[in-house]
């Protein structure tokens, strides 16, 4: 089995080595073939959208896109017109929404074809995809380890090559960490870049809509298609979107990547700290130049980030009563009952844990000691980085703690859990784009390393991931799952 | 011991914007249920709101007519609760920094003094929708129309110190918003509602007493039988030492009655927290300074100048600006009109308010144009009919689509002013009326009323009844 970039795609659909319908059939296959194992998918009996899938090679396809046939899959937080979004909550198990997410919408009307919803944590509430109401997720690097989360689904659907490219979300490393994990690409762009409208929401002040990929340029092309002010959305940002894919090859020489010493203290194992030192040295032959920076207040990014996002999460999720849609239990003798029983049925224990989290530090006597106190220390952060930004254009750290962890590891320790994102919080809370690009492998199994940038500069972010990537083969390793699985045919 | 009342009262008022205050759904009152909601007023998964910008400017509006500092940055917050009819578990409102803060009115009390009430602040929100708890038998419906309607809330500081001075400063609010145009005050749909905060302490006390709230009054009578049971009520309670407790109470109608409806301790925890899908309200100086220029003539400008510039009686000033679309009848019938306004004002109180009383209609009903009213005044001042005949063919306005001209001719309804015509008939009546023409003659000059009218009577009031007193006089005084 051959892993398709979106890139290689578009070649074989402009040469006409394979049709739009073809590929669709090809990746549904390999799907049913595979995904048991994995449990990337919660919904894939989509129905193609057959303006884009017919077989008639001749007839021009009605729209001409740079998407036009590109199959994709979406972590199933989207919003999808008559396609089940679960969000992988028991209380969404049958919830069908009446439109589409913008995100979605746009990359319809270019032609992209959707190829299945995928699985993730609930309502994006983890970090190991195990707090799925559909079960966990598989590395497909190891089937007994977390491919990560939140979007999980989708970084192992496209490591394991049963989707070209993803849809995630990250709210506070949920693209990243499992882009680290499973060995592929991972962009979160930069709050408000693209449209959080039709994207169930976790955490508004967070949450943001991004690419699992197997290359920057890939991400890169769906960025582009997928960014922009949406005016159903008020948080999205009127900034023009680049076409960031005709500007990849851009020179990065001369550009000055900072070293946080925070980030580097010592805590990361030694095997991790080398495939570090190796990529700088990497980035360095490339002519960027490195410099040690301080983000003073990075130490406060957990401890920050687990008040505020509970918080929004618990007034996010007071929609979910049952009344309208979403789990309704049956014989109800009074309404605080009915709500009761609707939330404590539909929702599932990590969810909870958020909602009286975020519930008790927004109360009466508490907000100003802890969601005060949260945003100015939130506050403090974005300070921090953009007083670093004024003497470096880039800012390097790690994705991650460790490489995948085991499933069942650490699901009873939320606290251990948590610590998980140590990394990739601080971006959310300054609402900064960055991305997660594979750098190599301990005992087979995938490290990433993050690189951060000031806002709306994912241009620099995907510009030097893509120059890494074309002197580097890291990326386009596959999981060894797969390969033997394909040996054996 | 002489209690003193202290009363805050929140008005509710809803905008009149087409759309609901963050989607864009309608806000037509009265469809079938469940037909103006969107996907955002239902707070489905993944849906976002977008502010209605008419409704910024209408509670700036409101701002600058009460004298208030208009809040250059404002917020909306979430208030988060749990019931049925609020879709979202949350209401988007404003707690701090809300658009509107720190106004003042007016109103005058029996005594003609000015008493100013300040107005703590005014902030934009959204309606929730509505439970019908009566309509089926076992089981509760919810109508989410009104959900996302949006409302402003007009908090008033506690100085209000009488259920009549409330009503003054409701009537006040209610006059104003209608003015400005922001609503159109619908007290029946609800488009106008009231909280009172009431408690009572000693007098010359400084330190406010224990306040119970009392939700969602709709109407001026309601406020006031409300606001003087619950001071009855309480100073019965504080007469005999006890003391008030601090909660909301509803007003049942049907009783009379304020009920507890929670305690504080049952009181909800709002948990207010920035809506962090709505960004920072801005608003640019400029803008503030455009509404303020075009802001309309407010009823006491009106009165002034209806007074100064027209020359109306200030009573009668008064008595048509207190509704400003009476007002906007009365100056686009003036607008066609070339005579003393005082006569439009005074057909307006006296015959265009007797069938709005008569029918119970408000004048945007009234059948009878403004220019109507004032084609027929003109032909008053003109000599062309009298006003008994201008009363006829007024109340002919409503049914016919006739203009005023058009029925005076019709009808032969012009005035005689025929110098001959009328002596004839005034020969004709004193010859008929021989008794009375000699208790004239001997002095007794009351009997002239008895005379012209003997003589309208017989020209079916069409005769010039100036004409008809200066000839009788004259042809008499020949006797």
């Amino acid at each position: 089995m051959e892993r398709f970039t979106v890139k290689a795609i578009q070649n074989m659909l402009s040469d006409k080595q394979i049709s739009a319908a073809e590929l669709f059939d090809l990746y549904s296959s390999r799907i049913a073939d595979y995904d048991q194992s994995l449990n990337a998918f919660i919904t894939t009996d989509i129905q193609p959208n057959a303006a884009y899938m017919s077989d008639d090679q001749d007839q021009e396809s009605p729209i001409d896109s740079a998407l036009t046939g590109i199959p994709y899959a979406a972590k199933d937080i989207f919003c999808t017109q008559g396609i089940k979004t679960t969000c992988g909550s028991k209380m969404l198990e049958n919830f069908i929404p009446p439109y589409d997410a913008t995100v979605v919408r746009r990359l319809k009307k270019q032609g992209a074809v959707l190829l299945g919803k995928t699985n993730m944590d609930e309502f994006a509430m983890g970090s190991s995809n195990e707090t799925s109401y559909f079960g966990s997720v598989h590395n497909p690097w190891d089937i007994e380890r977390t491919p990560g989360g939140s979007s999980g689904g989708s970084a192992a659907a496209v490591a394991a090559g049963l989707a070209p490219i993803a849809l995630g979300t990250d709210t506070g490393g949920s693209i990243r960490q499992p882009a680290a994990f499973t060995g592929i690409t991972g962009l979160k762009p930069t709050y408000g870049r693209c449209s959080r409208y039709g994207m169930v929401a976790f955490a508004s002040s967070l949450d943001q809509a991004g690419i699992l990929a197997l290359s920057a340029e890939d991400t890169a092309i769906f960025l582009e298609s997928m960014a922009g002010f949406d005016p159903l959305d008020s948080t999205s940002v009127e900034e023009p979107v680049p076409q960031y894919s005709q500007y990849l090859e851009e020179n990065i020489k001369g550009k000055i990547i900072g070293l946080p010493k925070e980030f580097f203290d010592g805590s990361l194992g030694s095997a991790y700290e080398a495939l570090i030192a190796e990529s700088i040295d990497n980035y360095k032959k490339l002519g960027i130049v490195f410099k040690e920076i301080s983000l003073p207040n990075i130490g406060y990014s957990v401890p920050t980030y687990y008040v505020v996002a509970p918080a929004e999460c618990s007034s996010n999720l007071a929609r979910y009563d049952g009344v309208r849609f979403g789990y309704r239990s049956q014989n109800i003798e009074d309404l605080d009952q009915f709500y009761r029983t609707n939330r404590q049925i539909g929702f599932g224990q990590e969810v909870k844990r958020r909602i009286i989290t975020g519930t008790y530090v927004l109360s009466t006597g508490y907000y100003d000691a802890y969601y005060l106190k949260a945003q100015k220390v939130r506050q403090l952060i974005n300070q921090d980085f953009a007083r670093a930004f004024e003497s470096v254009d880039i800012i390097l750290g790690p994705t991650t703690q460790t490489a995948a962890f085991k499933l069942g590891e650490k699901i009873d320790d939320p606290v251990s859990m948590y610590m998980n994102d140590i990394y990739t919080i601080s971006a959310n809370l300054a609402g900064l784009p960055a991305i997660s690009h594979p750098i190599g492998f301990v005992e087979d199994l995938p490290y990433g390393l993050q690189l951060i940038a000031p806002h709306f500069k994912e241009l620099n972010l995907l510009n030097l991931t893509h120059q890494y990537q074309k002197v580097t083969d890291w990326h386009q390793a596959m999981p060894r799952l797969l390969k033997s699985s394909e040996d054996n045919d | 011991m002489h209690w003193e009342t202290v009363i805050g009262l929140e008005i509710h008022v809803q905008l009149a914007c087409d759309s609901k205050i963050f989607s864009s759904a309608s806000t037509t009152y009265g469809k079938e249920q469940n037909t103006q909601a969107s996907l955002i007023d239902l707070g489905y998964p993944g849906v976002l709101p977008v502010l209605n910008k008419e409704a910024v400017m209408m509670a700036i509006k409101f701002g600058l007519a009460v004298d208030a500092e208009i809040a250059d940055l404002s917020i909306f917050a979430r208030k988060n609760y749990f019931y049925p009819d609020l879709p979202k578990g949350y209401q988007i409102s404003q707690y701090e920094l809300p658009i509107v803060s720190g106004g003042q009115l007016f109103i005058t009390l029996d005594n003609g003094i000015e008493k100013r009430i300040g107005i703590t602040r005014a902030h934009l929100e959204e309606d929730a929708g509505k439970s019908i708890h009566d309509k089926f038998s076992g089981t509760s419906a919810i109508d989410l129309n009104r959900a996302g309607t949006p409302l402003l809330e007009i908090v008033s500081e506690p100085e209000l110190s009488s259920a009549k001075e409330a009503i003054l400063y409701m009537q006040k609010i209610h006059q104003l918003v209608r003015y400005l145009k922001i609503s159109d005050g619908n007290m029946q749909e609800g488009s106008f509602r009231c909280d009172a905060n009431v408690s009572l302490k000693p007098k010359d006390n400084t330190e406010l007493g224990t306040r119970a709230e009392i939700k969602n009054i709709n109407s001026f009578r309601f406020i006031e039988n409300a606001i003087n049971y619950e001071v009855e009520r309480q100073k019965e309670i504080l007469e005999q030492g006890g003391s008030v407790v601090q909660e909301t109470r509803l007003y049942d109608s049907d009783a009379g009655e304020t009920r507890s409806m929670r305690t504080k301790e049952e009181a909800n925890d709002y948990r207010y927290f920035p809506d962090p899908d709505l960004l920072p309200v801005k608003i640019d100086k400029k803008i503030i300074e455009k509404i303020a220029s075009s802001l309309p003539e407010l009823f006491d400008q009106k009165v002034d100048r209806y007074v100064k510039t027209l020359s109306i009686k200030h009573v009668d000033a008064t008595e048509i600006a207190k509704n400003i679309e009476l007002a906007e009848y009365f100056e686009n019938a003036l607008n066609t009109y070339n005579g003393n306004p005082q006569l439009l004002a005074n057909w307006l109180i006296t015959e265009v308010m007797a069938i709005l009383n008569k029918d119970k209609i408000d004048i945007a009903s009234l059948p009878i144009s403004a220019k109507s009213v004032s084609q027929l005044i003109q032909r008053i001042d003109d000599g062309t009919i009298s006003s008994t005949i201008a009363k006829n063919i007024f109340s002919q306005l409503i049914e016919s689509e006739m203009s005023v001209d058009e029925l005076i001719k019709e009808q032969g309804l012009e005035q005689i002013s025929d110098t001959n015509e009328i002596e004839q008939v005034i020969t004709t009546v004193l010859n008929e009326n021989q008794e009375q023409k000699d208790q004239y003659l001997a002095g007794k000059e009351q009997v002239l009323g008895f005379l012209i009218g003997k003589v309208m009577q017989k020209t079916q009031g069409k005769a010039n009844p100036k004409l008809v007193n200066d000839l009788m006089v004259k042809i008499l005084s020949n006797h």
